[in-house]
């Protein structure tokens, strides 16, 4: 078989250089196909008489970014096959074999006999890096990284990974690398033990191959055996401070969610008790039972695989001409518009920042001085990066200045006249022509596009808060927006490197539809008589970021209030739960309990403390539930099912379209429980007719926010799912 | 079935479980050999007619590995054919032995049994076995594996005692224990520890502080706040009982049992053979039994083993005149108080493990020692002895004075 993606050159001290270079992808990955190849370059160079060991670099900017997650994804597929022609052990067996494959591959390159040594150019992740590890020495160009990210989409590094790096460093160490997954610059690695030498980019090949030169061995430290792991037995002392903490720590940052993470910890701690090649064996069956668990499936979908197709644009219409964006005016220099000019500026666009008056929009310029300057202070940014980026932001109180802009986003006070007034004015500076963007999060993008001259121009960008942290952006169309308002706002969107959803015009849009919901649900729980903390405690549990009372703090009770009086007017007083109204009246009209901002709402904020709940919570509840007598279960479904069916009803709305961007925007946009793959995949991965019981059932126990949508109950009749109904019609448009 | 009778219950002095205590140079075989010497010359026992020893003893590595009770048994000279085995349930080993021989002469396979244990702390270290449920994930996970002064602060929060309460439980026992000590309750099964030269090391319990009051408490800084925080087993905790905010760590060495050396020894047997070896028994074992409980918790296990054995011997909670509740933590018994509604003045009346010291193997043939003593000096005659449980687990025994 020819050898298509490494080529081997050998040099006149007998090394061969390998280099890996697929042909016509940016990128090299570890699929099928080139770990075939692979496999062929380590016997080719293993039987070569005239060949005393091994370099292996990369012809590509990166040494190599790991799987190809796609191919992990076929997988699923030939398994099922598997079990119906083989039985469930035989299918079980034979796709351990296969997903092993790499593994045993970087074993081989191990114990081949010959030195092999890497010279890592550039970014080597996941299998990438493993495959150097398997390497008897690794030296990494001075602007490299590594770092082993599985864990990032609920896999765990499965080929090696888990094995050699706790015996290269302290075990503690490695499995806060292995458990977090972060890219580490050559330095820190060196630093970690994890590479060897760091080297300017031209020299690294020289010194892999004066390494073999000067009698590398061909021998792995581990496979001495005199070789002690560096935090030493596991049954020991040391094992013994290390392994029961190790343990908490993991549920703490965990919940237990992620049967990766928990994967990790055991390949580590069994692993460390056997000789490699066992080692290797029990990491592959953990391997394997992972690769084939619900939430590694979910999370490669919703976090690598849609996510990706999302951030290129796939929701962008195909005929739209490629747009210019180089300079953006914000309209309204408030927290939201700063952040808006900050991301924006960040990006190395041009911002106009337009206030009422000068100092206003100096003040909303200064947002990003304080940004620019925390990161300098941490190191992340230098003093010319911010002068750069503050150079590019234009505050002032002139509409004339907006001139040249190739977009508006218009982020003022959430009034329908101050809106329309602004859009009135960029118009009278820039045409109508111009793409002007609504940053409402509560106003229907239709009716505010009816004060444009041109309404098809008139889009909505809803950002979440605070804009330089939060990674999602809702792209909302009104009735009459036009492909090429929304061809900007997606080019847009990408340009500030976020991650775009387009959703139809509707009260909340997506996101907050579905956060009410889990915001709404405290409330009610609370007023049924569980325990405050347990609401707290059981909706992380479930795998929420933040607690709904904790949250609500944060967005501020009196918004709530608002928006419960909002509701009212607009939808009937049928659409907001008593129960939860007097809760929310109480806070905030009798009590003045607004929240974070004014130092108390459902948790009081101690100066200089911890926050704790409100004592006064108890008083508010009529009754008092049992904690023993409450199922933590149902809890945590009630958080869960709560927003995935509103999500449910977004889809039969028609305001969302497709399933990659609900699972997604709930991950990104809310923190909706990633383990999950989001509130599609939350309902997908138990089946429409698994879920459609679940909210009878807690529809008849707690009301009617939990029916489901007739489209929904549908699907469950034919056996549907999102992804098998509206998947291939979201990736063919 | 066959009636197992206590013919006797003997026990070293708790010496202070560090290098400065007086019993850190007698090894566990010493200890354990001191407790079962004292059986056969109190009752000039015929030791060939004992057909088991059974030995409780949690960390058996070094010094107290390869069976203790069968070798103990040997340098005490029961003779070549006295077997002994040893036996691990943590904290109630030593009761678990005393059920375990009972239980050989209540089938009727045995007719005279020892049941005891032994645990020397100040040389093997507590935890010094290891094992699988602290630090293997597929263990420490499912059972929310925290350290037990966590769980014993865990409880404290969840049934709602404060520090003022956990510390008044201390001083009570430490007030107690003088007491006892000053009306020589516990000299009747007190055997002394002796050199080779018969001079001796040990004859009180010398862990006691008795001038212990709730000053002197108040400037104990709680012992679990720092694997509770940054270990992230308050976390632990919080994700077994969500209705918790924050763990409140109120429990110190002043209000936990304290660690110690020491042995005891039960005799048991038949009517039968008592009449053979010519001993009018004390006591009989009435009913036992053994429960695993909420594992985050880990401690309450008195209370549900307590329950659980009532229904099986058909009794009420009223029907028992004394608890023995060992004294791992203070809210370990203020709990069982609470669950059971229980007069405090019926649960241990002579102190307990927070004065006294807690001997991890040992501690439960103890308390059945020191419960059928109060029995007898005060003439009542039931008696109910449990112990909360690493793991999550509860061991009881009812006795009763015959």
């Amino acid at each position: 078989m020819a050898i298509k993606n490494f080529k081997i050159e050998k040099d006149a001290d007998g090394i061969a250089l390998v280099t890996f270079d697929m042909p016509g992808k940016p990128m090299n990955v570890l699929s099928a196909d080139s770990i075939a190849d692979l496999e062929a370059v380590i016997e080719e160079t293993t039987k070569d008489e005239t060949i005393k060991g091994v370099v292996i670099t990369s012809g590509k900017d990166a040494f190599c970014a790991g799987a190809d997650l796609t191919m992990l994804q076929h997988g699923a597929k030939d398994y099922q096959d598997q079990i119906k022609a083989h039985g469930l052990e035989a299918a079980n067996k034979a796709f351990m074999e296969q997903s092993s494959r790499a593994s045993r591959l970087f074993r081989r390159i191990e114990t081949c006999g010959k030195p092999w040594a890497a010279a890592i150019n550039g970014l080597a992740l996941g299998g990438g890096f493993e495959l150097t590890l398997g390497c008897h020495y690794r030296v990494a160009a001075e602007k490299a990284a590594a770092g082993l990210p599985e864990i990032k989409v609920g896999l765990f590094p499965g080929a090696g990974g888990t094995q050699r790096v706790p015996r290269l460093m302290g075990t503690p160490e490695a499995l806060q690398m292995l458990l977090k997954g972060d890219q580490i610059p050559a330095p820190k690695a060196k630093a970690m033990n994890l590479v060897h030498d760091v080297a300017p980019q031209g020299e690294i090949v020289a010194r892999a191959k004066a390494w073999i030169k000067n009698g590398g061995k061909a021998i792995a430290p581990w496979d001495d055996p005199k070789f002690k792991a560096p935090s030493g037995k596991v049954f020991s002392a040391t094992g013994m401070m290390i392994w029961p903490a190790a343990n908490a720590l993991y549920r703490k940052e965990t919940y237990d969610n992620y049967p990766a993470a928990r994967a990790i910890l055991k390949c580590v701690f069994e692993g460390l008790q056997l000789p490699m090649d066992l080692a290797l064996k029990v990491e592959a069956r953990y391997f394997s039972n992972v690769l084939r668990s619900k939430e590694a499936a979910a999370m490669i979908r919703s976090l690598f695989i849609s996510m990706g197709e999302l951030n290129k644009g796939a929701r962008r219409p195909a005929n739209e001409p490629k747009t210019s964006i180089k300079k953006v005016g914000v309209i309204g220099a408030g927290f939201m518009g700063a952040g808006v000019a900050y991301v924006s500026a960040n990006a190395g666009l041009d911002v106009v920042l337009i206030d009422r008056d000068q100092a206003a929009a100096d003040k909303g310029k200064a947002h990003s001085d304080a940004l620019m300057s925390a990161r300098v202070k941490k190191g992340r940014a230098t003093e010319e990066k911010k002068a750069e980026l503050l150079a590019r932001i234009k505050p002032s109180a002139d509409y004339n200045d907006l001139k040249g802009c190739d977009l508006v986003i218009e982020a003022v006070f959430e009034d329908r006249a101050v809106k329309a007034e602004a859009t009135k004015k960029v118009q009278a500076v820039l045409g109508a022509d111009v793409v002007f963007a609504s940053n409402t999060s509560t106003l229907p993008i239709t009716s505010l596009a009816s004060e444009a001259a041109k309404p098809e121009n008139f889009i909505g960008i809803h950002f979440f808060s605070p804009v330089d942290k939060m990674m999602l952006v809702e792209i909302i169309m009104g009735e009459k927006t036009g492909p090429k308002a929304l061809a900007t706002a997606i080019d847009y969107v990408r340009i500030i490197k976020k991650t775009p959803i387009v959703v139809n015009d509707t009260r909340g849009f997506y996101a907050n539809r579905c956060v009410g919901r889990y915001l709404a649900e405290g409330h009610l729980m609370l007023m049924e008589g569980v325990p405050p903390a347990m609401i707290e405690n059981v909706a992380r549990m479930a795998g929420m970021p933040v607690g709904p009372l904790s949250l609500n703090d944060e967005v501020a009770l009196d918004l709530s209030w608002r928006v419960v009086q909002a509701t009212k007017k607009d939808l009937g007083a049928q659409a907001v739960d008593p129960a939860q109204e007097k809760l929310i009246k109480t806070m905030v009209v009798d009590k003045e309990r607004f929240g974070r901002k004014n130092g108390k709402g459902f948790y009081d904020y101690p100066e200089g403390g911890k926050k704790k709940l409100w004592a006064g919570l108890a008083d508010l509840q009529d009754k008092k539930l049992d904690p023993d007598t409450i199922s933590i279960e149902e809890l945590k479904q009630r958080f869960l099912a709560v927003q995935a069916v509103e999500a449910a009803r977004t889809m039969a709305e028609g305001v969302v379209t497709d399933p990659r961007e609900a699972d997604v925007g709930s991950i990104l946009g809310f923190g909706f429980a990633p383990y999950t793959g989001g509130t599609i995949s939350y309902i997908d991965g138990m089946g429409a007719k698994a879920f459609v019981e679940l909210c009878d059932r807690l529809a008849a126990k707690y009301g009617d926010r939990f029916a489901p949508p007739a489209q929904l109950r549908e699907m469950a009749k034919k056996g549907e799912s999102f992804y098998g109904k509206f998947g291939a019609a979201a990736k063919a448009a | 079935m066959a009636e197992a009778y206590i013919y006797d219950a003997v026990r070293t002095p708790r010496g202070r479980g560090k290098q400065d205590g007086s019993l850190h140079e007698v090894s566990t075989l010493g200890l354990a050999t001191t407790a079962l010497k004292a059986i056969k010359e109190r009752n000039k026992l015929d030791t060939h007619m004992v057909d088991d020893v059974v030995l409780g003893c949690v960390d058996t590595v070094g010094e107290s590995g390869s069976d203790i009770a069968r070798v103990s048994a040997l340098t005490a000279g029961y003779g070549d054919q006295v077997p002994g085995i040893q036996i691990n349930r943590f904290c109630a080993s030593g009761l678990d032995a005393v059920n375990f021989a009972a239980a050989q002469v209540m089938s009727g396979q045995h007719d005279m049994t020892i049941g005891g244990g032994v645990e020397s702390m100040s040389r093997v270290g507590i935890g010094s076995e290891g094992g699988a449920w602290p630090v293997d994930p597929s263990a420490a996970l499912p059972a929310y594996f925290m350290p037990q002064g966590v769980s014993a602060d865990l409880i404290a929060t969840k049934y709602g005692f404060t520090r003022d309460d956990v510390d008044a439980y201390a001083v009570e026992s430490q007030k107690r224990a003088a007491e006892a000590w000053k009306d020589g309750r516990f000299s009747k099964s007190i055997a002394p520890v002796r050199d080779i030269n018969g001079v001796t090391i040990l004859d009180h319990d010398e862990y006691m502080r008795p001038g212990t009051n709730m000053q002197s408490l108040a400037s104990l800084k709680p012992s679990f706040i720092m694997m509770g925080e940054q270990g992230g087993f308050d976390a632990v905790a919080l994700q077994a009982h969500p209705e918790i905010e924050q763990v409140n760590h109120i429990h110190h060495a002043g209000n936990s049992s304290g660690i110690v050396d020491g042995a005891a020894a039960v005799l048991l047997g038949s009517a039968e053979a008592g009449k053979r070896a010519g001993l009018k028994p004390r006591g009989r074992i009435r009913a036992f039994c053994n429960i695993g409980s909420e594992p985050a918790m880990m401690l309450t296990g008195p209370v549900d083993v307590t329950r659980k054995l009532l229904k099986r011997a058909g009794m009420n909670f009223n029907d028992i005149d004394l608890f023995e509740v060992n004294e791992a933590f203070a809210s370990v018994v203020l709990r069982f108080m609470q669950a059971f509604d229980a007069d405090p003045k019926k649960v241990n009346p002579n102190g307990g493990a927070i004065a006294l010291g807690h001997p991890l193997g040992a501690t439960g043939a103890m308390l059945v020692g020191t419960a059928l003593d109060e029995l007898e000096r005060t003439g009542k005659s039931t008696a109910l002895i449990t112990l909360c449980i690493g793991a999550g687990m509860g061991t009881a025994t009812i006795i009763e004075r015959v």
